[in-house]
């Protein structure tokens, strides 16, 4: 099955499995960072003052949420859309 | 571009056998690299634009203390959506 005939390292293949989810989860929070601080950052102050920090996380938690919504509407509508794609690519 | 192939072409001359712990470490490096270029770069980006309104013709001292700020602040924001993230991903994880 091997294409390169390299036989897997399992510790290898284990370290770069974990690296890669740390690193899908650094990059979101690259974006997600870049995204808030668009919407909740007015000008640099001395401090990360509350108000910033709640728009902070509420910002994180309904970026995910719209998200999934947009995950979830896509596969409904998907779905529905089959049999009517499928009539129409003939 | 071509380090990355000859730093591992180094790592396995000599034994024959690359050593997993040093690939590893290498990785991680290179990783860490990575995501400090990354933030390094939308850092810039961002604090460019919130404080250099008219770009003069040196960056004076209220524009190097707002910078100074906003990298700061940048940070905090990180680690804020860092946490955030990283909460949600737990709740999500205890809910299945």
């Amino acid at each position: 099955m091997e294409g390169q005939g390299v036989t897997a390292d399992p510790q290898l293949q284990q370290f770069i499995e974990v690296e890669s989810q740390k690193q899908r989860f650094q990059q979101l929070v690259h974006q997600m960072t870049e995204v808030c601080w668009d919407k909740c950052m007015d000008k640099p102050g001395p401090k990360l003052d509350s108000r910033t920090e709640t728009c902070f996380v509420n910002c994180v938690e309904r970026f995910i949420d719209t998200s999934q919504f947009i995950l979830n509407r896509l596969e409904q509508t998907q779905r529905g859309k089959v049999s009517l794609s499928e009539s129409m690519s003939d | 571009m071509d380090s990355f192939g000859s730093d591992f072409s180094s790592v396995s001359s000599g034994s024959g056998k690359v050593d997993t712990g040093t690939i590893m470490e290498q990785v991680k490096v290179q990783i860490a690299v990575a995501n400090a270029q990354e933030l390094l770069q939308r850092m810039t980006d961002k604090c460019f634009k919130k404080c250099i309104g008219k770009p003069g013709g040196t960056l004076d001292n209220s524009e190097q203390k707002c910078i100074a700020m906003c990298m700061d602040r940048y940070m905090d924001a990180w680690n804020t959506v860092s946490r955030a993230y990283n909460s949600r991903l737990q709740r999500e994880r205890a809910r299945i």
